[in-house]
Formats: C-alpha cells, structure tokens, sequence
C-alpha cells in the first residue's frame, strides 16, 4: 500500500490520457477447469474514479463483447472490495493485486486481466486458494490456548513488540506472494505467507511455548529451505507485510532448531 | 454436559466472528460443527470491522463499569432492546476481550503494556479495545485459526462455497437441517443437524450500496423467514455517518477516527471554494460540537447521521455537494498511523488525498441491521432447532447500535448460542421421526426453484431488479421516513416481485456461474425489504436509527415494542411484543447534556430497584411500575436468574464489580486494578 499513487481525484483522468469515453478491457476467460483459455476484448463506459470491480459489474449486467458479440458473463471472486478480505486478487497489467483497489485511472489500457496462475483456475478470473488454507494448518498458526473459560488478560506486552506483530497480523491470504514467488509452482513449496504466520506467532510471549511444533511445519521438503531469496514476495505484498524479514528470522530458527533441538529430547 | 454416544452434529451458518465463536465452542465442548460459508471463512465480512470492541475494563480509572456500559447501550439504543440479554452482553464483554488477548490479537497497548483502549460514539469512556484500525480483521483471524485447530482435530467440517437455500423442517415445523448449494457445481445437498445456528451477518445488499461486504445479502435469513422464522425489528437499518462514496460500494470510514479526536465540519459560508486549510478556524461550523457539547463528534450513529444529512440538504455540504469534512489534520501523522493506519489508507488508496493533511470527505451510507431473526435470551428462534447469532439476529442494540458493539455482539451470541444449540440437541425428544423423507421433499422443493429459474425467459435482468431495490431503499427507507414514500416502495417492491418473475438468467454456462446464486438471493432479499419497509411504515414514531418527521417523537406508549413480522404468501405480517425494559426505566434520550446532568434519578432508582443496590447518584429510590414482571413471551429464566445473583455479588457498588473481576486476573499474573 506504500506504492499508492497520491493522485488527485480531480487530475486523474488526464494523468494518463484525455479524458476517455470507454475503458478497454481485455479478459482471459476460461469456461471451466478443463477447458482452454481465451481472451475477450469488453468497452465499459468511463467514469471518473472507476475501479476494476466496477468495470466487472457493468460488464455482468451486459455481458457483450467489444465487437458487441452476446457472451457469457465474465466469473471473478469479490467480497470486502476494501482490499481486506483478499478474495478478488488477479494479475491486472501483468501485475498480481486486488482488483477492487485497483482504479482504472491510475492504469495503462487497454487493461488486461488474467487469472492468478499458480493456483487451480475454477472459471475465468476465480481460482482455488484452499491449499493456502492448508499450509497454515501445516504450521499450526494458532495460539495453544488452554481453553475459553476466563482466564484473565493475556501476557503484558510493549506497544514496540505489538507493533511488529501486527505488521504480520495483517495477511489476508491472498496469495500475492505465492503468484510472485519464483519458487512456488505446483505446491512444493509452502511459501512466504505460511513462513510469517509462524514467525507471528512464535513472537507471542504464549505462541513460543509451542514454538518448536510450528518450525517443524516449515523444515519438510516443501519447507523454508526452498526459499531463493528472490524477494519478490515482499514488493508485490499489498499489506506491506516484512516477508523477507520473516524469512531470514524463521530460517535461523529452524537452523538452531536442526541443529540443537534434539538436546532437548 | 453429558456426551451422547451418537454425539451432536450442530449445522453452522455463516464463518463470519459469529459463527466460528460458535463453532469453537462447540468443538471444545467435543462435539461436531458442519460449518458453511459461501466464501471462505477467513473472508467474512467481520474483517472489515475497524475501529475496535467494547468491554468496561476502566483502564483508564474513568469509574467504567459493566452497568455503565449496559447502560450506555441500552440507552444508545432508545430503549428498545430487552435490557437482560444486553446487559448479559456487557458483562461478558471484558472476558470476551481478555480471551482474544490470549488468542494472541495484537491489541494496542499502553505504556504500561497493558490493553489501550480508546473512545467511541455514545459514552464519554475509553471502552474499546483495538488492534490498530483493523480490529474486527484480528479478531476474525484469531477465531479462524482456533477453529482451524478444531478442523485438523477433526470436530469441524467447513463446507466453504457452498449457500444455504432453506431449512430442512419436519412435519412439526421443527428444525432438522439444511439444504445447502455448492456454489461451483451449482450441486444441491441436504445436512441433517440435530440443531441449526444462523450467523450469517447483515442484509446491506438490499440497498444496493452500502459499507456491507458482496456476501451480506441477508439471503439465508429471509429463507429461515419465509419458513416461519420471525423477524424482529427489521426497520431498524444503522446508516452510518462516515461513509465514502463509491461506484461499486460505500467504503466505511471508521468512528475510530472521531474516537481519535476526528472533528466534523463544513465551512459557514455556502459554497465557500477555498481549499479547507485555507478556512480560518471561525469560519467552520463544526455543527456536532456546537449542538451537542457533551458528546459532540462522539454523539451516537444516529444522530451524527441525520445530522450530515440535514447539513447537505440545508445546502451547506462541501461545494453545495453532499460532502462534510472529517478532519484529522489537527493531530500529528505518527499518532494517526499507529492508531488509524488502516482505515488512512484505505482512503487514501481509494480516493487518492492523503486524510493526514487534507481533511476528508464523507456522506453516511447504509451500515448494519439492529433487526434480524427474533431470539429468546438465549439466542433461540420460534422455530425449535434453530438458533441465531450475531447480526442476523435482532437482540442487543435495540433501535440504534454504539459503535464498537457489534463484535462484542457477536461472539456474545455464538458463546451464548453454541450450548444453547447443544442443550436443545441433546435433550430433544424426535419420537422416532428420523426418515430420509423430509430432507428428499425439501432438496426437491430447491432443486425445482432452481430449474424453474433456469427454464424462465422474459428478457428482466435480475441485476437491473437489484439496482431498482437498492436505489428505492436507500432513497426512502433510510435516514427519513414518509409514510407516502414507504407506501410507495412497497408497491415497488411488488413490482418488482413481479418482474422477478421474468428474469432470464444470462449465463449459458452453468459451471460457478455467478447468476443463478445471485437469482436466489434477490427473490430472498426482496422479501426482507418489504418486511424492513413495512415496518418503517407501520411505526408512527421517531426512535434511534428509525425517524419520521411527521411523527418526530418517540412513543413509549404504543411503541415500546419489538416488531415482529411473520411471513405468508401474501407478505409480512406485523405484530407487536413488549420490550423487557426491567432493569432501566426508559429516559428522553439528550446527547446535549451529560448523564450526571439529566438527572435521570427515575432510572437511576429503576435500576436500584431492579439490582437490589443502594441507589446511585444520590437518586430517589422510587419503585418502578411492574419491573418485576416479565413480557410474556421472552422465555428467558435461565439468564435471569443468573443475571440476579451476579447483581447481588457487586453488592459493593462499581469498584466491587472491578474487584470481583480483579481477583481471577491477579490470579493469572495480570494486571490488578486497585490502585
């Protein structure tokens, strides 16, 4: 979020070319996971402060092509449009991002939109992010508490420590990260988003004490080792999250745990 | 609790705080959940939740307590929400926030290293806890991964993208299960439960536009209505006052930022085009400061609502626009990122100025539903076997909800439905009525919606229908009332009803289409906006959220009352229930003035009276008429027996309550509040 763009709402149409009458869209469709992909070309009638999203339902109202060929409505996921939920990430211009964030002024067109690769495509621009949901499973990104009876406050923290956590607290599990990630294909690789949730919680004065079961989570085959450090996690993050940060701790971490944590045994 | 050897099944409806509260619960107490939820749970729209969530904990040594803030919110309300369950509420609510503190949310912290909390609309306490300016996102993280927990252990069973279309009902219109659509296979299915939880958040879809997330169409609920299902209140829509404007939706601008020191404001001289910097300071009305000096930003919703909203009518928005500033400008940008980064940039990502030096622009938008399924006390609905919590159900916030309530609302009611739910299921006798046949009638009974759906043609676009709705909605059934007007919607409505009847659904391909869900979506939505706008008709009064300027005052004598509404083939049907208003008298509701200035000593006794405790204040004790009296049909012992011992230990006054608390919280090496 630290990219954004500080352009005036009043400016914006002419940042980038005269005021246009239509945005032009370009769309990578496919019909169903087994069917091929294929572009289709939308016109939707320009107005100022525009964003993807709303480009998407105009488009659903009247599913017509360019040319003005009837077709089928295009498929996408959206929930929040506040660019909190993360279920409308797509790769826009080439780039991976929510598109309910993303404003039509602030981009070159014709836009393209294409789904995210690195996940099973379900139809059009929705994919399947559940093997996300898996990976946090695999680290165990959870608090170990005894139970939900009141048991009084949690431990005292500095306000320096709660800040560096929440920084982490802010995944929204988009998957960004993982589309970005050279490293990650086919799932060998559990990815940067899992890796930070361990370090979120292992920062936790209580997560700690469960610390070693979430290390183990990252030090399989598909674990931390195969990170190759090409940092584009971190720069395609629309949370700002410190990916690369997490990495580097996590991956002392479970070095000094291979190395030493059999002594505990 | 004793286990059956069967063991329990509870369906939960709905991954939002609600739900996976219940959920957790549940699971704990070794029992399973199917939980279902049309996206996945961690993208429920609890996550867009900002500004924090409320629990008396007196951090600041304000004199806060449980009553005061059960008093604030009943009060906030109007007085129209049955006070026991609210103060049961609010009593919970600090174990509530000391839970998500050990679940490890990363609240704020004082210097102290102990949880901050901040101001918020309708009290003059710092009552809410926050995690930076995205509170309601942490929390739901937090309840997601213990669930998560529960899932690897195998207790939860998530049906992720899957919608509920109806209730499973046997022939003693007792609840059995579900029916539920997979949303990529477009794939039916029957769930049998032994109990049914609801929590599937708000209905803001129906007025098109509104801060609500694409999944809040209030769909599910409408389905559970038009089985029988009472529906309480629903008039009772929560616009509220600091919204931005958008093509696709209305993005909240959370009360945090006034709690933070936000002040409202346009300039004094119509269509004043200076830049706001360059507005000498006197030359601001900063109109919530001038007419309610005691709470001023900090008035509640409602009322800082239609108070916007007057202004930009008057013509003295921003440019003659309806636009007021949200200034924040006056306090330093390191405070403004560590307490509100979140929501700063969320204007600043969508309307481009950046609020840290240029002030905002807001309009209220549609926000929360105070309405939603009646429930007894124990978040029980008429129909046995089904329970609701959260948003979607209509207890707690009376006509007008504080900010910050809501997410302590809701895993009040998921704590409070999940042993309710396995109380029910365990004890209820079926007399041998198991059989697969009701689930066959009722997946039969959908499957046919569906195809009938598919086969009609008549050239209506249903999204055109939902556009018609939501303009109707938010143009008359909002910030104020007509009955003209709200006649006139219901007509439309009807037509619409109508129109609905010729839709063609414009997708050929059947595979994850988005048009057949939204189809049934939008028939359920258009029965709840006659049941809202019906409502708004039929109450000839001014309370909270619901204002009519033809009847602009509120009427305890014939509106002291809970609307209910009961569908039948030819609409809702409305009836009127008593509001078990026994612990605290209702008072005029006076945001000009302080409590300690109204002199309220009726309530202040009322609630001596009900708790057994020296008046405070220095009130009068008076008896208060018939307090002790239970509405008839709030079936609500259990809690209120509870409810009385737990008034008869704070036999100290306030600080004794502190105290009671105190003692488990020294106890786990935490913080002590005696001083």
């Amino acid at each position: 979020m630290s990219a954004q763009q500080h352009t005036h709402t009043h400016a914006a149409g002419d940042a980038l070319h005269d005021t246009p009458k239509f945005v032009e869209i370009r769309i990578k469709r496919r019909d169903r996971p087994d069917a091929p992909q294929r572009w289709e070309e939308f016109r939707v009638p320009y107005r100022p402060n525009l964003n993807i999203i709303s480009c998407l339902m105009d488009i659903q109202k009247n599913p017509v092509t360019k040319d003005g060929a009837k077709t089928t409505p295009v498929v996408w996921d959206m929930n929040c449009l506040e660019q909190v939920c993360g279920i409308c990430t797509m790769i826009i211009n080439g780039k991976v991002r929510q598109s309910c964030s993303a404003l039509v002024d602030q981009l070159e067109q014709p836009i393209t939109l294409e789904p995210m690769t690195k996940f099973p495509n379900v139809r059009d621009l929705a994919v399947d992010r559940s093997r996300m949901f898996e990976h946090l499973k695999q680290v165990k990104a959870w608090i170990e508490i005894d139970g939900t009876h009141d048991l009084g406050p949690g431990p005292k923290m500095t306000q320096d420590e709660v800040a560096e956590r929440y920084a982490y607290s802010r995944c929204m599990t988009c998957g960004c990260c993982l589309e970005a990630c050279p490293q990650y294909d086919e799932d060998q690789y559990i990815g940067p988003q899992a890796i930070a949730q361990v370090r979120y919680q292992n920062m936790h004065p209580s997560g700690k004490m469960t610390r070693d079961e979430r290390l183990e989570g990252i030090m399989g085959d598909d674990g931390i080792t195969n990170c190759g450090n090409a940092q584009n996690c971190v720069r395609v993050c629309p949370m700002s999250i410190p990916l690369t940060k997490a990495i580097y701790e996590e991956n002392r971490e479970t070095v000094m745990h291979g190395l030493f944590g059999w002594l505990k045994r | 609790m004793a286990a059956t050897s069967k063991g329990t099944k509870i369906a939960i409806v709905g991954g939002g705080l609600a739900g996976l509260a219940a959920a957790m619960k549940i699971a704990e107490a070794g029992h399973e959940v199917d939980l279902f939820s049309v996206v996945p749970v961690k993208r429920s729209h609890s996550v867009c939740a900002q500004g924090g969530i409320n629990g008396a904990v007196n951090t600041k040594g304000e004199g806060d307590s449980t009553w005061e803030h059960f008093d604030d919110t009943v009060y906030g309300g109007d007085f129209l929400a049955n006070q026991p369950p609210a103060k049961a509420m609010c009593e919970m609510a600090p174990a509530i926030i000391y839970l998500f503190d050990r679940m490890g949310v990363p609240f704020s912290r004082t210097k102290e290293g102990l949880l901050d909390f901040r101001r918020f609309g309708g009290t003059k306490h710092h009552r809410t806890a926050f995690a930076g300016a995205s509170t309601g996102q942490q929390l739901l993280y937090a309840l997601d991964e213990q669930v998560r927990r529960y899932e690897v252990g195998g207790k939860v069973r998530k049906y992720e993208g899957w919608e509920m279309l109806s209730l499973v009902l046997d022939d003693h219109q007792v609840c059995r299960g579900l029916i539920a659509m997979n949303r990529h296979t477009l794939e039916l299915k029957a769930f049998p439960a032994d109990a049914v939880i609801m929590a599937t958040g708000g209905p803001g879809l129906i007025f098109g536009k509104s801060t609500n997330s694409m999944v809040c169409t209030g769909s599910a609920v409408s389905a559970c209505y038009q089985q029988g299902a009472r529906y309480a209140n629903g008039e009772f829509i929560q616009v509220h006052p600091t919204s931005i404007p958008g093509e696709d939706k209305l993005r909240l601008m959370s009360e945090s930022a006034r709690g933070e020191g936000g002040r409202v404001w346009v300039p004094r001289q119509k269509n004043d085009r200076r830049a706001p910097a360059s507005i000498p300071e006197k030359e601001r009305l900063y109109f919530l400061e001038e007419k309610y000096p005691a709470y001023g930003n900090l008035v509640p919703r409602d009322i800082a609502t239609r108070e916007i909203f007057q202004v930009c009518l008057d013509g003295m928005g921003i440019g003659g626009e309806n636009q007021v500033y949200l200034d924040l400008t006056h306090i330093d940008a390191a405070t403004l990122d560590r307490k509100l980064g979140a929501i700063l940039e969320i204007y600043e990502m969508f309307v481009g100025d950046d609020p840290r030096h240029v002030p905002m622009r807001i309009f209220p938008g549609v926000h929360y539903s105070m309405g939603g399924l009646w429930v007894d006390s124990n978040q029980r609905t008429n129909i046995p076997g089904l329970l609701a919590a959260g948003e979607c159900d209509y207890s707690i916030h009376g006509a007008n909800r504080l900010g910050a309530n809501s997410l302590v609302s809701c895993v009040y009611g998921g704590f409070i439905a999940a042993p309710a739910a396995l109380e029910y299921a365990q004890n209820v006798e079926r007399n041998g009525a198991d059989g697969s046949k009701i689930y066959d009638d009722e997946l039969k009974l959908q499957q046919g919606f569906n195809d009938d759906l598919l086969k009609q043609s008549g050239g209506e676009n249903q999204y055109v229908i939902h556009d018609e709705m939501g303009k109707w909605m938010t143009d008359n059934v909002t910030v104020v009332r007509y009955n003209d007007r709200l006649k006139a919607t219901d007509n439309k409505l009807l037509e619409l009803i109508e129109r609905y009847k010729r839709i063609s659904i414009s997708d050929s391909n059947m595979w994850a289409t988005m048009a057949l869900p939204h189809a049934r979506q939008l028939w359920n939505m258009l029965q709840l906006a006659r049941v809202i706008t019906l409502g708004a008709l039929n109450r000839d009064e001014s309370r909270g959220a619901h204002y009519k300027p033809d009847f602009p005052n509120r009427d305890d004598e014939r509106f002291l009352k809970t609307t209910i509404a009961e569908y039948s083939g030819e609409g809702p049907v409305l009836s009127y229930e008593d509001v078990d208003a026994s612990l605290i008298v209702p008072r005029k509701r006076d945001y000009s003035k302080g409590k300690q200035e109204q002199k309220t000593t009726g309530a202040v006794a009322a609630e001596a009276t009900a708790s057994g405790l020296p008046p405070k204040d220095g009130a009068e004790q008076i008896p208060v008429e018939g307090w002790e009296q239970k509405p008839k049909d709030l079936s609500a012992p259990v809690v209120w027996t509870q409810d009385k011992e737990k008034v008869v230990d704070v036999n100290h006054g306030e600080a004794g309550s502190r105290r009671e608390r105190g003692k488990s919280i020294e106890d786990a090496g935490g913080k002590s509040d005696e001083l």
